[in-house]
């Protein structure tokens, strides 16, 4: 029998699409299940208040501050140093040795898992430097951890920048530093902004470089300095989910599905930036 | 009196050469015209001029450009820059507003004073015969501006920082017939105070604005002559085959 | 002044740049310095080969063979799952799929890759650990299946994304070639795009292995966390990361215990670094 190419089109396109829908199914399935059962733990007690009974009921909110000090933390320790590094990238940086060392060091930082920056942060920060399990230790391992979003994001930022508005800069006279600084990096903000809130994003869910590193397992209160321990979120829920028993089910999804739109809200005014920005181009 | 006096300059990008051993003078306030087909290394000779080319880091360069006797590679780049104007072969406004985009060389040459700022933007403006079209939309976008009105904008940004020369680089390969004239006659005008060389493939403009006008061809300077003389009796064969359109 | 000004900034630049290589160095020195301690008690051999884990017994025995033997377990299962299905999505994505649903099925794909670990790790814990449990008849659900499962489709945004890019590389010509021979859409992606592709595809394998190597949260919340060499995909597992995740709380900084788990990190850490470096190897070789 004459095997039909038109056919065998049609048979392989199917499974295509069915391998397609075996992963975007089950991302919709999860987001309406956690927003679905999660949804009725959401009251303004569960916002503001403290653990209570074991963390069995009362609210979140040591977590949801905790996880914002440790995102603001490690944002200010990264964006500076990942904005001039890829200002270094895209600027100044040859084609030698030394970029490409420089680019396979960022690729390895994005990859190396993150337990391995719990190790490091603990090493470092909290036993070399003796800041103890507190928000600096934590806020630094995370911070480290989110440059690399931070730098591929900000360079690829830059590099769309026309080559022509630094010529015409450097004819008018304009040293390099002040054409960087009056033309590149505004006109490189968007997408700065972008890579920025995707670093804040992944500085919020992530739960493995805290666990040693500021993560307290039960602090029902606020901290009080940077020294000090905090509770964050994606690490309230796993204690929740795993290491205390008879939790009500709906404070598991409530605090899920809290940590989930924190995380999402942050990606879509990311998404939302480099929409408008396609846009509003003008060159 | 000598602006620029080039001597025996040759420049290579990697093994290519772009520039064959070119010596020439460029005379204080003359329009000196530089034609020649694509690849004839004119562009390139624009930017050994301002030192745009440092940009170029596959670029190497020997022999000499001297700017009123001083040997511009041992100047300060920025000064050069500021001392020679450049205006593109597009329309390039930066993303800022009208006033900003002429503000801004002045700017980065420290000038702080508001008031002085503002003088120098409505005199620059002035000076590129774009002021009466602009003065009530300064703080709009420039890319707003029609393409002619944006290259003349370019002219005055260049303008404000106080050049001595202006390099024009096929200024108007962009711009209809009536934009052209418009810029053709700024230009015009603005020799009487300025040292201009403009790079240009259009022959025509050469005749209609050039003091002198100078040939290139594949790297190598095969004559500079009055305007008149090179598109009456050129000496060069190559030459007369150029102007009437043999090729190029 | 402003020359100044400037010059330290074009410094603070350089160092800015610098500082990606500076963490590399100090991560991999600091994981050494804690980690090598162990083998002044534990031969590497004995350590890498050693078939017990029981870091708090007395005296203690720190063999890291199951933990290996459970993290390339759970990795196999997650790359037999993930490949196939992740590069037939890139191609749908980047063939078939209509305009319209392309950016919907793209930015599906993105969000699963915002979803944090440790939620995706709960969910697996109250939805996938019971499936497996019933269909399979088990004791407990939480076996190296579960954890494979669950990485396969955490691994899924970054084997996707990059497949798409290495498919949407192949110039546009190959394809025109094949359609002017009469070839079918779908030959054509078979014959010549797939092939093309391949080492790009390859590189997104890779850094989907990687990324299933390193996880975490979710993998400790769903294998079940038995230090035992595995004898089947249906049995609890514990993996490397697990291991540090789990037991770095209670070990005492200086401990033997504590070296331990900071060399299994120097273990994770080449790893990683190994499969990046030649998945970008894989990358460069498609873009010249």
């Amino acid at each position: 029998m004459k095997r039909n190419p038109y056919r065998t089109q049609r048979i392989a396109f199917f499974f295509l699409l069915l391998a397609t829908l075996l992963i975007v199914v089950p991302v919709g399935l999860i987001i309406v299940a956690i927003i679905q059962k999660g949804l009725p733990a959401i009251t303004w007690e569960f916002l503001s208040d403290v653990p209570r009974r074991g963390m069995r009921s009362g609210g979140i909110f040591p977590a949801v501050v905790g996880t914002l000090y440790l995102v603001s933390g490690s944002i200010l320790f990264a964006l500076p140093i990942g904005v001039l590094a890829a200002i270094y990238l895209s600027e100044y940086a040859k084609q030698n040795m030394l970029t490409r060392i420089i680019k396979l060091a960022i690729v390895n930082l994005a990859g190396v898992p993150s337990v391995v920056y719990g190790l490091f942060g603990l090493a470092l920060f909290v036993v070399f430097f003796k800041f103890g399990a507190s928000i600096l230790s934590g806020s630094l391992t995370l911070g480290i951890m989110i440059l690399p979003i931070i730098i591929t994001t900000s360079r690829e930022a830059l590099e769309s920048v026309p080559y022509s508005f630094r010529e015409v800069s450097l004819s008018l006279g304009a040293s390099k530093w002040q054409t960087i600084r009056h033309i590149v990096l505004p006109n490189a903000i968007p997408g700065i902004l972008t890579g920025t809130i995707l670093g804040l994003g992944r500085a919020a869910g992530e739960t493995a470089p805290i666990l040693f590193t500021v993560a307290a397992f039960y602090l029902p209160r606020l901290p009080k300095s940077i020294f000090d321990q905090a509770m964050a979120l994606p690490y309230h829920l796993y204690v929740i989910s795993t290491q205390v028993p008879n939790v009500d089910e709906k404070i598991r999804y409530g605090t899920a599905l809290v940590l989930l739109t924190m995380v999402l809200f942050m990606n879509l005014i990311a998404i939302i930036i480099r929409a408008k920005l396609r846009k509003r181009k003008k060159w | 009196m000598v602006k620029f006096d080039i001597q025996n300059l040759s420049i290579w990008f990697k093994e290519a050469q772009a520039l064959k051993d070119v010596t020439m003078q460029v005379e204080a306030h003359e329009i000196l015209s530089v034609i020649g087909p694509s690849n004839s290394g004119k562009t390139t000779f624009l930017r050994t001029l301002n030192r745009l080319n440092d940009l170029e880091l596959s670029l190497r360069m020997q022999g000499f450009v001297y700017f009123e006797g001083k040997d511009i590679r041992t100047m300060d780049v920025e000064l050069v820059r500021k001392k020679m104007g450049m205006v593109f072969a597009l329309p390039l406004p930066l993303p800022l507003s009208i006033f900003d985009n002429v503000a801004y060389g002045v700017r980065m040459h420290g000038e702080h004073n508001k008031k002085k700022i503002i003088q120098a933007v409505q005199e620059a403006l002035q000076q590129a015969y774009i002021w009466d079209e602009v003065k009530d939309r300064l703080s709009e976008s420039a890319f707003k501006l029609s393409g002619g009105q944006q290259q003349r904008l370019c002219i005055a940004r260049t303008l404000a920082v106080g050049p001595e020369v202006i390099l024009f680089d096929e200024p108007c390969s962009g711009l209809d017939p009536i934009s052209t004239a418009k810029v053709e006659e700024t230009m015009l005008k603005l020799k009487e105070q300025y040292t201009i060389v403009l790079v240009t493939n259009n022959v025509k403009q050469a005749a209609r604005v050039g003091d002198r006008t100078a040939f290139f061809l594949m790297g190598e300077l095969i004559e500079l002559e009055k305007t008149d003389k090179i598109f009456t009796s050129p000496a060069q064969a190559r030459t007369n085959d150029y102007i009437s359109g043999k090729f190029g | 002044m402003r020359k100044i000004k400037e010059f330290i900034f074009e410094r603070l630049i350089l160092f800015s740049g610098l500082a990606s290589v500076f963490f590399v160095l100090l991560i991999f020195f600091f994981l050494l310095k804690e980690g090598l301690a162990v083998f002044k008690t534990v031969p590497i051999g004995d350590f890498l080969a050693g078939k017990n884990w029981y870091p708090i017994s007395d005296p203690a025995q720190l063999g890291i063979l199951p933990l290996i033997l459970g993290s390339l377990m759970v990795t196999l299962g997650a790359t037999i799952i993930s490949v196939p299905i992740g590069t037939a999505c890139a191609v749908y994505i980047a063939e078939v799929a209509p305009e319209k649903i392309k950016n919907f099925l793209k930015s599906g794909i993105e969000l699963l890759a915002a979803i944090p670990s440790v939620v995706l790790g709960f969910i697996g814990m109250v939805t996938l650990v019971p499936w497996v449990k019933k269909i399979f008849h088990l004791p407990t659900g939480l076996t190296a299946l579960s954890g494979s499962i669950m990485l396969a489709f955490m691994a899924m945004p970054t084997i996707v994304s990059i497949a798409e890019d290495a498919l949407y590389s192949v110039p546009k010509s190959y394809k025109e070639g094949a359609f002017a021979l009469g070839a079918t859409h779908w030959q054509t992606i078979w014959r010549v795009l797939l092939p093309s592709a391949s080492s790009g595809i390859l590189a997104a394998v890779m850094l989907g292995i990687g990324r299933v190597i390193g996880e975490t949260m979710a993998v400790m919340m769903i294998t079940g966390n038995a230090a035992r060499i595995p004898q089947s995909i249906l049995q609890p597992v514990r993996t490397l990361t697990a291991t540090i995740a789990a037991e770095m709380g209670e070990a005492v900084v200086g401990s033997e215990h504590y070296f331990a788990l900071f060399a299994i990190g120097i273990v994770l850490f080449v790893f990683s670094f190994a499969i990046n470096v030649t998945a970008e190897l894989f990358l460069h070789k498609d873009k010249r």
